[in-house]
This record gives structure tokens, sequence and C-alpha cells, in this order.
């Protein structure tokens, strides 16, 4: 049986717009997905070339970082662990914070209540890095002055305040995703086998969103780890392996926007320093954030029925 | 069956001019019922009459909903439920409520019974407990290998077998069943069948269905709601060979979905 007229096997000459739809898309793909190689390119191409000249293992096991000194040391412990130092320590007061308040907000909290810690949340997200450094450097630092009196004046611990401020929504939005993920009919049910609500939230609701909860953390950990400008502001530039988080140190990315000033010229074995160590901080910002993609794809898999 | 006189006198569960609304709409309407102990009581009845709503007032449920107002009294062994030294906690213990789907923790099967037992303090063998009531269930001799695999490996009928093994893990006085068979196939539904069939020597049970013949088959008594209405409820025979609404006929005949 065929309708008068109508062919399917006929295309319909197509509109102008709808024929560069596709073109135009991918080429927005393609650039994306160029720069990204470009990038990896050059930290690639001038990695390899300042070892040729840097052995590898003495830039991982050396303590010292002093790439102008008379006698250069290009040993990058001192940065990677002070960035290791501002990651942990942002996580140590975000993630707490932010799993709680995420936790109020998906369980407790009425609607009103909700909507208004929902826009603070965007609020803090909306405040630029430079004012959280700010923030910390005169605020908070003077602060843990008055408590501690040794304090530094530039200190990894008003820096990691100031950074776990920033990644405290990022926290909050990705573990209310995760509670968000499980079924709601999974509270009921603890309800009405005669638990508490904070029983079913503890037992079954946060361990059910788990490995959701645990990539936010690993998200929020690896734009901890990427920031830069907090950490320049409030933790100083001193290139030293120290614990004390009343004492200034330099991060990965303190050395990079510093050395990206342009103290080193081109082709100098200190110029080609900045890259490797972009390449190590891409690196760390890399394997967090795939940790937590990792878990993010396992949340999806999760198979709550 | 004979029943103790002095504690027949007065329902396991009674509803006394109930009404619940959830916003504007109205989901029960001045419904007064009365649960006898010991007794399989049905809820037939199209989707949205309020089987649901009735079931869930029972075990102080509907409070969950934002937007909820009840009017009336609810009472359990003549105690109102709402009253100010009730807690809904205790009130959850004693009326176990089964629900449609079957809505296991994403945990073991042994975690999935031994949840409302944790949650009340038992002090007694957990192990012990979990091993009689999925007896009860007839999940036993299918789980009894592995009580650690997760409890969503388990089939959809084997699921709310644990569903009412977890909720008899409470020692509850009644058991609430909201359309525990909708979801399952017949076979499955056939083993929950006995298995209701089975708990009536111990239990109260009320029982929301869709399946007519399901509430002729295992219930004592049953009401017929729609809109929200309580339309007729009486001993199951009458209801079901003499019945005296209209509405209520047209139902059973199947000319009301």
């Amino acid at each position: 049986m065929t309708a008068a007229g109508i062919s399917v096997t006929r295309r319909a000459p197509r509109r102008l717009a709808d024929r560069l739809a596709r073109p135009a898309f991918l080429a927005c793909t393609v650039l994306a997905a160029a720069t990204l190689v470009a990038v990896a390119g050059v930290l690639g191409v001038e990695t390899v070339r300042f070892f040729g000249t840097v052995s590898p293992v003495r830039f991982f096991t050396e303590v010292d970082w002093t790439p102008f000194a008379e006698e250069p040391r290009f040993g990058v412990l001192p940065l990677l662990a002070a960035t290791a130092q501002i990651t942990a320590g942002a996580a140590f007061f975000a993630v707490p914070a932010g799993l709680m308040t995420a936790v109020y907000m998906e369980h407790y909290a009425g609607v009103r209540t909700e909507r208004v810690l929902a826009g603070v949340t965007g609020l803090l997200a909306a405040v630029p890095t430079v004012v959280l450094g700010y923030f910390a450097l005169t605020f908070v630092t003077p602060l843990l002055r008055a408590l501690w009196p040794g304090t530094e004046a530039f200190n990894a611990l008003s820096a990691c305040l100031a950074v776990g401020l920033m990644i405290l929504p990022t926290v909050i939005v990705f573990t209310r995703n995760a509670l968000r993920s499980v079924p709601a009919a999974l509270m009921e049910t603890g309800l009405a086998l005669g638990a508490g609500r904070g029983r079913v939230v503890a037992r079954v609701m946060v361990p059910a969103a788990a490995p959701g909860i645990g990539a936010a953390v690993f998200l929020a950990m690896a734009r901890a780890a990427g920031e830069t400008m907090i950490v320049t502001l409030a933790a100083g530039n001193q290139a030293q392996l120290t614990w004390s988080p009343l004492e200034g140190l330099r991060t990965l990315t303190a050395y990079i926007a510093q050395s990206s000033l342009g103290d080193a010229p081109s082709g100098t074995v200190q110029y080609g320093a900045f890259f490797a160590v972009s390449a190590v901080l891409f690196a760390v910002t890399w394997g967090l954030h795939a940790t937590g993609r990792f878990l993010m794809s396992r949340r999806s898999r999760g198979g709550l029925g | 069956m004979s029943v103790p006189t002095t504690r027949a006198a007065v329902p396991v569960l009674a509803a006394e001019d109930l009404t619940v609304r959830f916003g504007r709409r109205t989901a029960l309407a001045n419904v007064t019922l009365s649960v006898p102990r010991g007794r399989v009581v049905s809820l037939i009845g199209p989707s949205g009459g309020g089987k649901t709503t009735l079931l869930r007032a029972f075990n102080r449920m509907n409070e969950l909903v934002p937007g909820v107002a009840t009017t009336g009294t609810v009472r359990f062994d003549g105690v109102d439920l709402h009253g100010d030294e009730v807690d809904p906690v205790e009130v959850r213990r004693r009326i176990g409520m089964v629900f449609q789907q079957a809505t296991l923790f994403p945990r073991s099967i042994f975690e999935n019974v031994a949840f409302g037992p944790r949650a009340s303090g038992y002090t007694g063998d957990l192990q012990e407990l979990a091993e009689e009531l999925l007896a009860a269930v007839g999940l036993w001799s299918e789980v009894a290998e592995d009580l650690d695999r997760p409890a969503m490996q388990l089939s959809a009928g084997q699921q709310q077998r644990l569903c009412i093994a977890r909720t008899l893990a409470l020692r509850p006085e009644v058991l609430l069943l909201d359309e525990p068979t909708s979801a399952l196939d017949p076979a499955a539904t056939a083993r929950i069948e006995s298995l209701i069939h089975s708990l009536r020597q111990d239990y109260t049970i009320v029982l929301a269905t869709h399946g007519r013949r399901q509430a002729a088959r295992l219930s004592d008594l049953t009401a017929y709601l729609a809109g929200g209405e309580l339309i007729e409820y009486g001993p199951t025979e009458t209801l079901f060979t003499t019945p005296r609404d209209r509405r209520t006929e047209s139902y059973l005949t199947g000319r009301i979905a």
C-alpha cells in the first residue's frame, strides 16, 4: 500500500542551517581536541628536552629547588610536596563540611532552607580565586598569627583554608548529585523498618552514594591541586620541604606562575624546568580527575535497581 | 477461629473519619474502618482510589510526604497513633510494611534482614534470626549457601520474599502489604500468596491489591475504596457474592478498571 504523493525514499531539500550544523559542531569538537593535543605536545617536547639536560632521577629525588642558583638544583619534591600539602589540607577542611552540608540539604532541610543553601553555594562558587587569596592574606593570616604568634606571613594553613573554601561548592554539588541518585524509596523503606532518619542516612543513603561521593572528593582535589592564585598570594613562594602548616611554601602552580613571568630566557635549562614542572602538575591533576571520573562511572553502573 | 474476648473487642487498627490530603488533592475522605485482630483484610479498588494512602496511614508513613494534611483518628490497639506520647519509629516497628516494588538496600542478603533488628537494638543472635526468617519466607534453602551475596542479585520474586523477611525481623504485630505481587510473574505471585496464607497464623495482615481474585483467595474481610472513599467493607465472601453497593458490583464484574 502506498500513500499517494508521499514517498519515503525521496529526500526533502534540506535547509542551509541543517546542512551546516554538522560540520560546524564537528569543527568545534576538533578545535577542542586539537588544543589539548597541542598543549600535551608542547609539554611533552619541552619536558623531554629538559630531561636531556637534567636527569629525571635527580629531578624526582633531590630535595632542593634552586633553578637560578650558581649551581642550579632541580629537585621537584619540595614543589610536589607543597601541592600535596595544600590539596590534602583543603580537602581536610572542605570534605567533611561539604559532605555534611550536602547530606543536610538532601535529607533534612525544608524546601526553603535548601533553596537558600543552594544559592549560597552558587555564590561561593562565583567568588574569584584572587579575592579568596586576598581574603586569606588579609583576614585569615592575621587571625592565625593571633592564635599562633610564630606563624609566618605567608603560610600553608591560610592557603589551605581559602582553597578549602574554593572547592567547597564542588564537594557539595557533586555529593548532592550522588545522594540524589540513590532511590528515595530506600529512605522510606529504612524509616518503615523502624530506623531513625539519621540511621537510614548513615547506614543506607550515604553508603549507597559512596562511589559518587568519592568522585566528588577527587574532582574537588583536582581543582585544589591546580589552584594558583590563592596559593601564590597566601602561601608565598619559598621552595622548601616543610610539613609545618604555619610556614610558607611553593606549590607547582606557584612556581609556574612565577617562572612564566619571563625570568628564564627561552632555550635555557630554567626555561625547560618550567615545562617539566607543568608536566608534573598536569599528571597530578589528570590523575585526580581520572580517579574521580572512574568513581563516577562506577556510580552509574552501581546497580541500585 | 476463636479469639480471646477481651482483646477481640478492641480492633488492632481502626481509622475513624480519616481524611488525608496531599496539597489540594484529597487522597482519602472520611474513611472509617477497623481491622480485627488475627484477620487478613484486603483493600481493593482502582489505582488512586486510596488503598495505599490508607495503608500508609496505619504506620504513619504519610507524614513523610511534604504538604500532607490529615484529619480524623487512627488507633492502634485503641491508642491514638498521633497522640503526643507516640513515637512514629516505635509505631513502624510494631506495624511492619512491605512495599509494591522490592526496595532492598544495596547490601548483602544478611545485612538486609539484620537492618531492622539492629536499628531497634536487638541483642540476640542475628545469624539465627536471619535463618529463621529466611526459612519462614521459603528463601533459606535458596540462599543458605551465601548470605553475603548482594541482595540485588536475587530474582524479583526472591527479592520480594526477602523484603517480607526483613519486615518480619521487626517482630511486628501487623503486616501492611502494599500490592506485594504487582511487579511479579504468576509463579512468583503464587509463592508470595502461599506465604501470606501461612503468615496469617501469626499476624494481622492488611493487603492492598489490584487483584480481585487475590483478595478473594487470601482475605477474611475486603474493603472497596474508590475516589478516596470507602464504598463498601465486609466479609470477603459476602462482598464478592452479594455486594450491597452498585459501584462495588461494577468493579468486581470488571466494569471499572
